[in-house]
């Protein structure tokens, strides 16, 4: 069981230019498996180009209650960079001003940031149509400062969206860590009492399931409809939709395909899974992420693996929304996690 | 020459047994994919009969292919580990129940 972030375990792999490395190497290196941009040149689709701002990704820290095996934030207590009162600042002129329909707050745990309330309040006043908050569920459980969040994301029509890898407990704890089954069970019973996830309700909770080793998810509609089943029969337990990501291979997740040998393999998995239909709605092509320190990337992953916009504007303080237009997105090997079978994004299946 | 006779990479090529056959092969794999579509039983449930017989053949082939299969599903190792005691308890039980005829062969023969 992991207990300390890469960063702190001083591991090689904290280094992203080492994530890179690996990801370029090997069977890459050799042609055994075609580069990410080969592929999708096959069916013209390189380079690949951002189209219209619909979802704009803050990354509140990386600070984190828990230390899941397979964060690709290589998130946990140990990390200490949150996003500072400064920087929001500057999120929430952009907020007013973007085109975006969804603002998406993700962490580690956002919710840790000591200006998270204050940040919700202030954005929530703007008034995007959707506004999410990912929270991992065991936060609202972990001290009592947290316990009122429910009713907190209530008052700001708060879109709830929670990780939660199993509808049984052993799969979940062995993921998220022991406990993490039992806490999440509670929380989504407190965010059910007040009315999230309950069909019809304006407050939405969706649960996220990212696979438990080094496996593809599979058909979402299943199971969607097995977790819904378990959860409704074993826990009296409702929600909206389920999300079904795939691990990308960077941070703690790579770190776990290498340390099991299960790297080669994993990447053979995706690269045969590939799906030209998933390529045009990957989530860079619709989406900007913003780090703790104000930077923008293509993506969460890209902003893990420090890999910038391909634009003038590259801080939340030059923002431009017509700069960032039609951009080259910034690819690796990472992103064939983007384009199999029924594709993955944080909204889950993208065809 | 290939030291063994099962190559996990074999497995990936499935689908060129067509090139030699290719009615037939086209017939067998509309065919199978047909089999595992959602019916009177679901996919998963399908998908854990699929890993017991998987186990009663003794096909390295179907057993990687069905272990991944229900691992993408959601299926956990305790309901695998049950469909395996289903296909064993019968394969043990079919060995078990000739004994009633080697009982009866006994019974007449013996004096
Ligand atoms: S996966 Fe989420 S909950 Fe788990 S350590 Fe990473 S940020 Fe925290
Ligand atoms: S990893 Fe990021 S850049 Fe690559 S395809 Fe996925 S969303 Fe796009």
């Amino acid at each position: 069981m992991v207990t300390k972030s890469l960063h702190k375990r001083e591991s090689d792999l904290a280094n992203s230019k080492r994530q890179l490395e690996i990801l370029s190497n090997g069977i890459f290196r050799s042609g055994d498996l075609p580069k990410f941009a080969h592929k999708i040149a096959e069916t013209n689709q390189f380079p690949l180009k951002a189209k219209k701002l619909e979802i704009l990704q803050i990354n509140l820290g990386y600070m984190c209650n828990q230390v899941c095996e397979h964060c690709h934030v290589d998130a946990g207590p140990d990390r200490k960079e949150i996003m500072t009162k400064e920087t929001m600042l500057q999120c929430l002129d952009v907020i007013k001003k973007t085109g975006a329909h969804t603002l998406d707050l993700t962490g580690g745990a956002p919710e840790m940031n000591p200006n998270f309330r204050w940040f919700v309040d202030e954005a929530s006043k703007v008034g995007i149509k959707d506004f999410i908050v990912r929270s991992n569920l065991t936060i609202i459980k972990s001290n009592k400062k947290f316990a009122d969040l429910p009713e907190f994301f209530k008052s700001h029509n708060v879109h709830v969206v929670s990780s939660m890898p199993h509808w049984t407990k052993g799969k979940t704890d062995k993921q998220r860590g022991t406990g993490v089954f039992d806490q999440s069970i509670e929380a989504l019973k407190e965010l059910n009492a007040i009315g999230y996830g309950i069909p019809g309700s304006n407050l939405r909770l969706d649960l996220v399931y990212n696979p438990s080793g080094a496996f593809l998810p599979g058909n979402q509609t299943s199971l969607e409809k097995d977790f819904k089943k378990s959860l409704l029969e074993d826990f009296n337990i409702q929600f909206h939709n389920l999300f079904a990501i795939t691990n990308l291979p960077i941070s703690r997740f790579l770190d776990y395909l290498i340390a099991s040998d299960n790297y080669e393999d994993y990447m053979y998995a995706l690269v045969e899974a590939y799906n030209p239909a998933a390529v045009k709605n990957v989530m860079c092509t619709n989406t900007l992420s913003v780090s703790w320190n104000g930077f923008l990337y293509d993506c969460d992953f890209n902003q893990m693996l420090e890999l910038p916009v391909n634009s003038n504007a590259k801080h939340i303080s030059d923002y431009n929304e017509e700069l960032l237009y039609n951009r080259d997105i910034v690819i690796s090997q990472h992103c064939y996690g983007c384009t199999a079978g029924a594709g993955s994004s944080c909204q889950g299946s993208v065809t | 020459m290939q030291k063994t006779y099962y190559d996990p990479a074999d497995l990936k090529k499935f689908g060129k047994i067509s090139e030699w056959n290719e009615e037939l092969g086209k017939k067998f794999f509309d065919y199978y994919a047909k089999v595992f579509e959602e019916g009177a039983l679901s996919e998963r449930e399908k998908s854990l009969i699929a890993l017991a017989v998987a186990h009663t053949i003794q096909c390295p082939y179907c057993i990687d292919a069905y272990t991944g299969d229900g691992l993408q599903r959601g299926i956990t190792k305790e309901e695998m580990m049950e469909a395996l005691h289903v296909a064993a308890a019968i394969r043990g039980g079919a060995s078990l129940v000739h004994g009633v005829q080697m009982m009866n062969k006994v019974n007449k023969l013996d004096m």
